[in-house]
């Protein structure tokens, strides 16, 4: 059952590298983490990759198999010919570390831009009273095990890193939408998606929906919908009006 | 080479469930806490918990209270718990759930809008706060956003986000320091920590009077695990070092329902949830074996029937559970015996299969991680075909010896909580007991930790050459050119797997000794080559340390202890013994780890009002005939 399969993979640190080849042992079931391992046990024991669980839970060995930004504990060997060469690169959104290891702390600067869960103050724990169907709209989006995948693939940021500083990404546009639509967040989130956090940038084109590794909807039912909201306070005449006559900052409206 | 350096109140060491709870607890009291972790913020083992956090809210029985739940406890753990620990934990379970809800976890929700609890095996009530079957990705996130709440309110109040709590991710602690100065008592007491970043391989030090370990459980050592990388038994090595007690270690929780196949994820688990949900185990033969392994203790609390256990789903209060819900070491135990008695599944399994006994869409929305587990990596779709399971290490009963309200270690500013602390589940944990474990002692050791800080009459301060000593020690892989740490690694793996396993005997567990003995001596000479940026190979020598120090100590109190209870089965001891049931078996080694001992003690008789919580025909199967006799006095007064 097992074979021989070649692996290209990148190798490098401190902003250079190059594609290394690897002729390596692949058997039955085995994913492409696998073969990383086999890789650094046999080969390259300084092999750098990011990995915790081998079960798509943590979202750590995110990498781009083949040009996809995929994890590679879940993509499994058997989904390639044996005879193709397999390239495996970092993530490219993210400056390099070494090898696979990219440095991800652009997604921990924006997580702690978003203005966390705020309840009411008069509600003690214990106290929350909540519908299933209420809770099922926010649950999808916390099925997110942070692979930052989502904003790798992102093309507002992808090559363009000018963009940045302005945009969450999808994962964090998407956290928003989560805040917003969880039933008891007092905080109101449209104005500051939209001019802080960059959800304008966003076109839709679904890119992040298709390597999310959780098949959450991202674009379809976070950020479309946030959209959404954003659009009727933004061209609703009363808010408008309301906006001009008693000149109030729209945040708070 | 310059060695970066911080001082902090709180150093806590692991970023899972307990780590960050008591971080937070740490701030909220005012103390300048560091979390330092292995992996990325946010990436723990507690991702992969999935049943849930058992907490006897009692919203989906009304029945439930602490005290049904301590009895589960205590039953679950066969006695030989911590009973302080076992009463604080049941009583306080709920409000740490609550408490999560307030800082923005969703869990699912009843008819009526309260949290929903599920079944689990050994709870008698739904018991087991969930989302899904991910419930510990919601607990990890929940607690990483609120550590992110703190740093923005730091940020408003002192325009720093990290001046009260800052994560050094991608960390490794490789020592716990001491100042043995005479303010600081004979053994000395915590004055810092010492390690290196994963990514560039800078050493650093942290300088502070309170620790607290956090660093889950040990299940690297072993072949098939559920168990990430991380779990390398780092807490636990670093308070042995440190001259702190581990106590329980040969009890080792090997989980029912891992996958078997394929061999690449062999060992991941298969959450309980699917038999809480309904699914069933049987034989090659078809049989729905586990009515065969009610053990004599729990005969009249499982049902005797197919019918009877599958009516429970439905009617818990007229029916008595099926067998398939029986505690974990039992469950585990008996798939080992069928697949040893030739009616395995073929790939050495047996069949856990709830396809006949749901609708494809209750599956799906009842355990969807599960469905997407199988699907991608087995290519088995569980709603119309039954997977294949067998035991797997998941957790480690044993742990850091800690004072059961603050979670001290027996070295001043040593604290421990969570899977690396010991006492609390006994000789076996419960499914969903670990997530509320991790909440409970993680705020009482933050507390403790603070409450230690504030109390300390003069600071410690780190001793220079220990400091130097540290350094070396981290540094001597990447010096040598000596044998792949790897090999070293598989060997180790190998051993405990066969000689320490789930099935345990005189023989085997004293060739396992010699063998981690003469891997202690490979050890030292192992090399890393390569630089210091990003080095798996450096990381993985200098993890041998505390994987062999573990392992030698889970042997040694193995191979001591003459019963079978909970984690530890000798077949050459099959029976349950009352009078070992009061004794403890207690680790402890030299500071550079060659020399391990093991020393019994008495384990503190359970306070009048715990132990009347307990009828007298189920305490006669654990407790002795003079035990009893004093119970019976007690009753009488």
């Amino acid at each position: 059952m097992s074979y021989k399969a070649k692996f290209r993979v990148w190798r490098g640190e401190g902003g250079e590298g190059r594609l290394e080849d690897f002729t390596v042992e692949v058997n039955e079931g085995e994913v492409v983490l696998d073969i990383i391992h086999r890789l650094q046990a046999t080969q390259a024991p300084d092999l750098a990759v990011r990995w915790n669980c081998k079960a798509g839970k943590c979202g750590s060995c995110s990498m781009e198999i083949n040009g996809k930004p995929r994890l590679g504990c879940m993509t499994r060997m058997s989904t390639f010919t044996e005879d193709e060469t397999i390239t495996v690169t970092p993530m490219r959104t993210f400056p390099v570390i070494k090898d696979l290891v990219t440095d991800v702390s652009f997604n921990y600067q924006k997580a702690r831009e978003i203005p966390s869960f705020t309840p009411p103050a008069d509600v003690k724990p214990g106290e929350y009273r909540m519908q299933q169907i209420d809770v099922e709209r926010s649950q999808e989006f916390r099925k997110c095990i942070e692979c930052f995948m989502c904003n790798n693939v992102c093309h507002v940021i992808r090559d363009h890193e000018e963009n940045k500083p302005g945009f969450a990404g999808p994962r964090f546009l998407m956290r928003i939408a989560e805040l917003d639509m969880h039933p008891y967040d007092v905080v109101d989130r449209k104005d500051a998606a939209q001019e802080e956090h960059g959800l304008g940038y966003c076109n839709i084109t679904k890119c992040c929906t298709e390597v999310c590794p959780e098949h959450i909807k991202i674009t379809d039912n976070a950020l479309i919908p946030m959209k959404e909201r954003v659009v009727d306070r933004k061209y609703d005449p009363l808010v408008w009006l309301g906006n001009k006559i008693f000149k109030r900052s729209g945040s708070k409206s | 080479m310059e060695i970066e350096r911080h001082e902090y109140d709180v150093v806590v060491i692991g970023a899972g469930g307990a780590g960050l709870r008591a971080a937070i607890e740490a701030r909220q009291q005012g103390k300048r806490t560091a979390i330092v972790c292995k992996s990325l913020f946010g990436k723990a083992h507690t991702v992969m918990a999935e049943g849930g956090a058992a907490a006897a809210m009692g919203n989906v029985n009304s029945d439930d209270n602490w005290m049904v739940h301590f009895r589960d406890t205590m039953r679950g753990g066969k006695f030989l718990n911590n009973w302080r620990m076992a009463e604080l934990h049941a009583k306080e379970a709920p409000d740490r759930v609550w408490e999560l809800e307030a800082w923005g976890a969703l869990f699912d929700r009843t008819k009526d809008g309260k949290i929903s609890q599920r079944n689990f095996g050994g709870h008698e009530y739904p018991r087991l706060a969930h989302v899904g079957d991910r419930t510990g990705l919601e607990m990890i996130r929940t607690l990483q956003q609120r550590v992110v709440a703190l740093q923005q309110e730091d940020e408003r109040l002192h325009g720093d986000a990290e001046a009260y709590i800052k994560v050094f991710a991608e960390c490794t602690i490789t020592r716990l320091l001491k100042d043995h100065g005479p303010a600081h008592g004979p053994g000395g007491a915590i004055a810092g920590a010492f390690g290196y970043w994963r990514e560039h391989g800078r050493l650093i030090l942290f300088d502070a009077p309170a620790v607290v370990l956090a660093t889950g459980g040990i299940g690297k050592s072993y072949v098939v695990t559920s168990n990430s990388w991380e779990y390398t038994g780092d807490g636990h090595a670093l308070a042995l070092l440190a001259g702190a007690k581990l106590i329980n270690m040969e009890f080792i929780q090997f989980h029912p329902t891992g996958m078997v196949w394929p061999p690449s994820v062999r060992g991941i688990l298969v959450t309980e949830s699917v038999r809480g949900d309904g699914g069933v185990l049987r034989n090659s033969e078809g049989r729905r074996f586990m009515f065969d392994y009610i053990p004599e203790v729990f005969k009249d609390k499982y049902a005797t029937t197919e019918e009877e256990g599958d009516r429970w789903y439905t009617d818990q209060a007229n029916n008595r559970r099926p067998p398939e819900l029986l505690p974990r070491d039992e469950v585990a135990r008996a798939i080992n015996a069928e697949v040893k008695a030739g009616r395995g599944s073929p790939q050495g399994g047996v069949y856990l299969d709830v396809s006949t006994r749901l609708p494809a869409a209750e599956i799906v929305r009842r355990l969807p991680s599960m469905h997407h587990q199988f699907k991608e990596l087995a290519d088995v779709d569980i709603t119309a075909e039954p997977m294949q399971v067998g035991p797997t290490c998941h957790y480690i009963m044993g742990g850091v010896e800690v004072d059961a309200d603050t979670g001290a270690a027996a070295v001043p500013g040593l604290f421990a909580a969570g899977e690396v602390s010991g006492g609390m589940h006994g000789s076996n944990r419960l499914g969903g007991n670990s997530l509320s474990d991790l909440l409970v002692f993680g705020r009482r050791a933050g507390a403790g930790a603070a409450a230690y800080v504030d109390r300390l009459a003069a600071r410690p301060s780190v001793p220079e050459e220990s400091v130097a000593a540290a350094r070396t020690e981290a540094l001597a892989p990447l010096e040598r050119s000596g044998e792949n740490p790897y090999e070293v690694h598989q060997e180790l793996q190998r051993t405990m797997n066969e000689l320490v396993g789930i099935i345990r005997n005189a023989d085997e567990v004293t060739e396992a000794l010699e063998a981690v003995g003469k891997l202690k001596e490979r050890a030292r000479n192992v090399g890393a080559a390569g630089g210091r940026i990003y080095n798996p190979g450096w990381h993985l020598a200098l993890d041998l340390r505390n994987m062999l120090l573990v392992s030698e100590c889970v042997a040694r109190a193995a191979l001591l202890r003459e019963e079978s209870r909970g984690g530890h089965t000798r077949d050459d001891f099959p029976g349950m013994s009352a009078e070992w049931r009061r004794r403890l078996l207690v680790c402890g080694a030299s500071p550079d780890g060659s020399a391990v001992t093991v020393e019994e003690k008495v384990q503190p008789a359970m306070r009048d009002d715990l132990i009347t919580l307990f009828d007298r025909a189920e305490l006669e199967k654990y407790i002795t005939s003079e035990e009893l006799a004093d119970f019976d006095a007690l009753v009488k007064e």
